[in-house]
């Protein structure tokens, strides 16, 4: 009997066919390598802390009962609200997410308008260059820094050489350096979004407004800003969300009064092992991200159909 | 009012100066005889030789290869097909929860990517290793590749599509002959930007590797924590080299692929 010769049922054949087959596998691949996990963080923020490997408690346990005995408390939450460093550590970053997200907006915004505003031909190249960093290691984009910022670093040899100062300046290991690295590593997040939005903007609205007598600035801030919204929003997302958990630049060039949330995950999982406090910090992170997560996924899908 | 000003000049000038100074400076003192990195003591490849004789780093190196060769190549076959289930297949159930599960990895902080899976892997009682960094990287690659894809068929013509349905042709087969070939650029952007992700991550491969499964940024953290020495300089230097010559490759690639279909 050949292959063919086999009868599949007709509800097989609906099932799978090769529309559904092409939706299942990154379907499954995403629920159980990305939703999954965050049941299992969720399960085991609510257990206790053991030293045993895995080291936190099971949440159902069978004993001599027939019914399973749940042990899930919210021990590791209240434990996160007790101890004041986790409330300031989520506070600064925040803060510092909102500081260095406006900075990059800043920057981000007069770099991609310019780009916006040069001959064509050299746009391509342009954005390319500003793509480029973008390509090359995260880590070592934020090693290059320590060198400069340092106290016998870079820019401290070519300030005091060029004798604009005496003293050297502590930067290496303040809030300043932090703030210097995310604005350095996140700056083609920005302007990529802004400058897609920027290139296609009907430059006869710029036209019209100067005919009709506005001034230059003042065309910028009630026509060009109003309409570049949606870039602007895309870009402040793509910037503030990664950096409220960000570890890497506030590990190297942050120091150690410099908190933030994602050191203290970090912290809490290598160094402290207490996995049930890492993932309740990992919980609360998520409740705190999950409007503009969502925002920013309504404004994605938008701009792409 | 469009004209190029001197504001434009300037923005452009310095923010192309901050964006490539420090790389610059990092290329430079990789060069330097001394051990210093801020002092210049004349050109010298000896950081070169340290590192070609450094064991620790040609294992990471190996490793963070082979994740980023595979998990790159599976991540642009699961995000090339979840790019078209979001732009050709119409409404399905769970549309919603499916493209949010491909938009949020994106932003997500990588510190919570990183424990979700790891805790993942430990309760499906995975080993930790090789598989299972390239099993994260996966996971978050397929996701720019489903962008990327996305955005390549918003402007697809699908009239070409229709004509050789028309004519008789498979769905598959309409797929392997006429949209494949015409999406390939995009297949092969995504490609790269999930081998450079890959090559890239340190946050993600820190929770998920185990003994034996370093990867090179997982090196050079340990090295840089020490302090700042020229042979991470050195190292810097060939990771920036070789991503900047495949970045310049895929664009020249692209461009005369553009320039052959604007001919045709």
């Amino acid at each position: 009997m050949s292959i063919k010769e086999i009868q599949i049922p007709a509800f097989l054949k609906r099932t799978f066919n090769g529309r559904n087959v092409a939706i299942s596998i990154p379907y499954l691949w995403l629920l159980l390598l990305f939703l999954f996990p965050f049941v299992i963080v969720l399960k085991i923020s609510l257990a206790q802390p053991v030293i045993a490997m895995p080291p936190y408690t099971p949440l159902f346990s069978w004993g001599d009962s027939l019914w399973p005995k749940i042990q899930a408390g919210l021990d590791s939450y209240l434990f996160l609200f007790s101890d004041s460093l986790y409330i300031k550590a989520y506070l600064s970053s925040i803060k510092i997410a909102t500081i260095s997200t406006v900075l990059t907006l800043i920057i981000g915004y007069a770099i991609a308008y310019s780009i916006a505003r040069a001959p064509t031909r050299w746009r391509g190249i342009l954005l390319m260059l500003v793509i480029l960093p973008f390509w090359t290691s995260f880590l070592i984009r934020v090693y290059a820094w320590i060198g400069i910022l340092k106290t016998e670093g870079l820019l401290n040899l070519a300030l005091m050489t060029l004798g604009v100062i005496e003293k050297p300046l502590i930067i290496m290991n303040t809030d300043l350096a932090v703030y210097i690295g995310i604005v350095y590593s996140y700056l083609p997040f920005m302007i990529l979004p802004l400058y897609a939005n920027l290139e296609k903007m009907d430059m006869n609205l710029l036209e019209a407004a100067a005919d009709l007598g506005c001034r230059p600035f003042k065309t910028f801030w009630t026509v060009t800003i109003p309409l570049s919204l949606p870039g602007i929003l895309a870009g402040c997302f793509l910037v503030f969300i990664p950096v409220i958990g960000e570890f890497v630049i506030p590990d190297l060039l942050g120091g150690t009064k410099t908190l933030m949330i994602g050191k203290v995950l970090w912290g809490e999982f290598f160094y402290n092992r207490d996995w049930p406090v890492a993932s309740a910090v990992a919980i609360i992170m998520l409740l705190l991200l999950i409007v503009p997560i969502i925002l920013y996924q309504k404004s994605q899908e938008k701009a792409i159909s | 009012m469009t004209r190029f000003s001197k504001f434009n000049v300037s923005a452009i000038i310095i923010g192309f100066t901050f964006l490539y100074l420090p790389i610059i400076l990092l290329i430079l003192f990789s060069f330097n005889e001394s051990r210093l990195v801020t002092v210049w003591a004349g050109f010298s490849t000896k950081w070169y030789v340290e590192l070609m004789q450094n064991q620790g780093i040609k294992d990471a190196a190996w490793v963070t290869f082979k994740v980023a060769f595979i998990s790159s190549s599976v991540a642009t076959f699961l995000g090339t097909i979840a790019g078209l289930v979001m732009t050709r297949f119409g409404k399905f159930r769970g549309r919603t929860l499916f493209s949010g599960m491909i938009y949020a990895p994106m932003v997500m902080p990588e510190v919570i990517l990183g424990l979700s899976t790891l805790l993942t892997f430990i309760t499906l009682a995975i080993d930790r290793g090789v598989l299972t960094v390239t099993l994260a990287h996966i996971t978050f690659s397929m996701c720019y590749v489903s962008v990327i894809i996305q955005s390549r068929m918003s402007s697809y013509d699908d009239s070409i599509n229709e004509a050789a349905l028309d004519l008789g042709c498979t769905p598959f087969r309409t797929f392997l002959l006429i949209t494949f070939p015409i999406i390939l650029p995009a297949v092969v952007s995504g490609w790269l930007l999930s081998f450079t992700m890959s090559l890239d991550d340190l946050v993600i491969a820190s929770f998920t590797s185990g003994p034996g499964s370093t990867t090179l940024p997982m090196k050079i953290y340990s090295m840089v924590r020490l302090g700042v020495t020229p042979e991470i300089n050195a190292v810097s230097t060939i990771l920036v080299g070789l991503v900047t010559a495949g970045v310049i490759t895929a664009s020249l690639i692209g461009k005369r692929q553009r320039q052959q279909l604007a001919q045709s």
